[in-house]
């Protein structure tokens, strides 16, 4: 036991004297996840904020042959910049970025309008840009309207029902919640937690193993009277300690950014406080040293430095890949999948952000399952350490 | 003392060491003799326990190194042929490392270092980080982890690798100076002059096997030549020794 505190507290002083590793453990890993996620969201709310609060922004040329049409957008709210385009200018004009959308009323318009004839308006845009359809396609519904207002009045001057033109009336049920559309974002949010643990462990984890060997104090090291499985024992409890470490900064990190998120406008219920972190710290505390055994196990067969960066790399993989599985089946929380690893931490993480109710008893099966998992690339590794071929 | 005994190791299908047997005494320094690939470092290494010998016996002062391995090895003070150091650790704490993992601390751990530190010539760079250390340096700092339990017996893999001159002559000294208080002092070479230079006995190998073990005047007597390095070639024979 006192071997393998001896190796814990010098591996953690070691790694703690690494400014590569430490920018890597404590800064890229932990920050990496929340940076990038607030981007996502708040992308996202400043996509649904043009849907519906902004005002739509339009360029209108040949305003003068259509007042009727120019007094029913200004009514609707539109913010309309009037320009003299032809269509050819409006085509540049979109295509450079000056405007969004132009709206070109040619001259045949009024009389067409005036002789009930369908009157031609043309609507210039750039479909391939995602923000500029979104605006043509709410002038369209606007016009849409002007159209079927201008519509039903001559039903009306001539004395027939209006309503004789609207054969269906559609009324939209819309059943996806808001909370439904943010599920995609918490899988990414629960992923970068189990991310951010297992990046803050990369380092040592190889410095422990590979580097070891590829620096030549490896072979001096087996060859002291210490037990094989404390010396094992105390490089995987270091990197435990730097996943800790990673984990409490990413989960600080995403209380933050929680909090500057107004997340109620896209309907999730903000509550990552600092309660709910110390939760979902608890929920990942034991897939710590399930990551620091794995990384540790598979850093322990490479030769060099740059092979276990490889091979530890894909490693990091590993969680997204019952997360993925999870988003693609919508699988719900259930005992049963609280025996998968990182699936369970990613569910229980998901339900208590939901704020559903969570088994207990999820709980334990899930630490439990990781603990195990754990146990055995512990006792696997030792194994494998007490091998002459470890000397490589 | 160390006694090797019928030691055999094969890799695949490579013989690497067959049927060894040596004894090196307190109060002596024995060199083991050979070529590049030899099998003397997988000899030193079923002598320290790192290597399983397929058969035979390697004991330190009469203790089996595959029966109590941690106890055999507290007799023991390793050099292994990579004797790389933790660059971000200074010299103080490489040696304290090992020094704690053998079990020593406290007061002890301090006044053993500061010892070491003193023989060995190292206090100007006791407290910096060995990242950036000199060969010289760095196989003090080896050296002082492999002594700082105090061991009767030395094993060193090829010490010489790699150092200058005055490097070679401080370790000599060392070496000398180990002799002198009584240890067994057991290192390998494939440089004859450094054998002859300090070697009370000397046990070469080729083909993973022992073709003389003797004093070096002996060994040059009984081959008629004038330097151990023909002596040592007679020894040899036609091949270079190599397996």
């Amino acid at each position: 036991m006192h071997a393998l505190f001896t190796v814990f507290a010098k591996e953690f002083l070691e790694n703690l004297r690494d400014r590569r590793t430490l920018v890597s453990a404590l800064l890229f890993g932990p920050l990496f996840g929340p940076v990038l996620f607030g981007l996502m969201v708040s992308r996202m709310l400043n996509q649904s904020v043009v849907e519906s609060d902004e005002p739509l922004k339009l360029t209108i040329s040949g305003s003068e042959y259509a007042p009727g049409l120019t007094h029913y957008l200004e009514a609707q709210g539109v913010k309309l910049t009037m320009a003299t385009l032809s269509e050819n200018e409006a085509r540049t004009a979109v295509r450079g970025g000056t405007a969004q959308v132009v709206l070109i009323v040619p001259k045949e318009y009024g009389p067409r309008f005036s002789a009930a004839a369908p009157a031609p308006v043309l609507l210039v845009a750039d479909s391939a840009d995602s923000q500029t359809r979104k605006t043509a396609d709410r002038a369209r519904i606007i016009l849409g309207g002007y159209g079927s207002t201008i519509a039903q009045l001559r039903l009306q001057v001539r004395g027939v029902n209006p309503l004789l033109a609207v054969p269906v009336a559609v009324n939209d049920v819309d059943v996806a919640t808001p909370t439904g559309r943010a599920v995609v974002v918490l899988g990414f949010m629960t992923y970068f937690v189990l991310f951010a643990v297992l990046m803050g462990g990369l380092y040592l984890a190889i410095d422990s193993t590979a580097g070891e060997r590829e620096r030549g104090s490896l072979e001096a090291l087996l060859s002291l009277p210490v037990a094989r499985s404390s010396l094992v024992g105390g490089k995987i409890l270091a990197t435990c300690a730097y996943m800790c470490i990673s984990l409490a900064l990413s989960l600080a990190a995403f209380v933050c950014v929680f909090r500057f998120l107004p997340l109620e406008r896209l309907g999730m219920s903000g509550n990552l406080g600092p309660r709910t972190a110390l939760i979902f710290f608890a929920i990942c505390l034991p897939f710590v040293p399930l990551g620091a055994a794995l990384m540790t196990f598979v850093a322990s067969f490479t030769r060099s430095y740059r092979e276990a960066q490889t091979y530890l790399t894909a490693v990091l993989l590993v969680p997204t890949l019952p997360i993925a599985f999870a988003s693609i089946y919508s699988l719900k929380t259930r005992s049963s999948l609280m025996f998968i690893p990182s699936l369970s931490q990613h569910l229980l993480m998901t339900s208590v952000l939901k704020d559903e109710a969570v088994a207990v008893h999820d709980v334990w099966i899930s630490a439990a399952s990781s603990l195990g998992v754990a146990l055995l690339l512990m006792v696997l590794t030792a194994r494998h350490w007490r091998r002459e071929t470890m000397l490589g | 003392m160390i006694e090797a005994t019928n030691l055999s190791k094969r890799f695949g299908d490579i013989q690497a060491v067959r049927d060894i047997s040596f004894v090196a005494r307190d109060g002596a320094i024995t060199g083991i003799l050979g070529a590049n690939g030899a099998g003397k470092s997988t000899t030193l290494r079923m002598l320290y326990g790192v290597l399983t010998p397929d058969s035979g016996q390697a004991c330190i002062d009469g203790i089996d190194i595959r029966g109590e391995t941690s106890k055999a090895r507290a007799h023991l003070g390793v050099l292994p042929h990579a004797a790389g150091l933790y660059g971000n650790l200074t010299a103080r704490e490489n040696i304290h490392y090992f020094g704690s993992l053998q079990g020593i601390g406290g007061d002890l751990l301090r006044s053993r270092t500061a010892e070491l530190a003193r023989v060995l010539g190292m206090e100007s760079f006791l407290e910096r980080r060995a990242k950036g250390f000199s060969q010289g340096q760095r196989i003090k700092v080896a050296l002082a982890r492999a002594l700082i339990h105090d061991p009767g017996n030395i094993v060193l893999d090829e010490p010489t690798n790699g150092l200058d001159v005055m490097a070679i002559r401080n370790l000599r000294e060392m070496l000398l100076s180990l002799k002198a208080q009584g240890r067994c002092v057991l290192f390998s070479s494939h440089v004859m002059q450094e054998v002859a230079a300090l070697c009370d006995r000397v046990v070469i190998i080729g083909h993973g096997a022992v073709l003389a073990d003797a004093t070096v005047d002996s060994i040059r007597e009984r081959s008629g030549a004038a330097s151990l390095e023909e002596a040592f070639l007679q020894v040899l024979g036609d091949t270079a020794g190599v397996s």
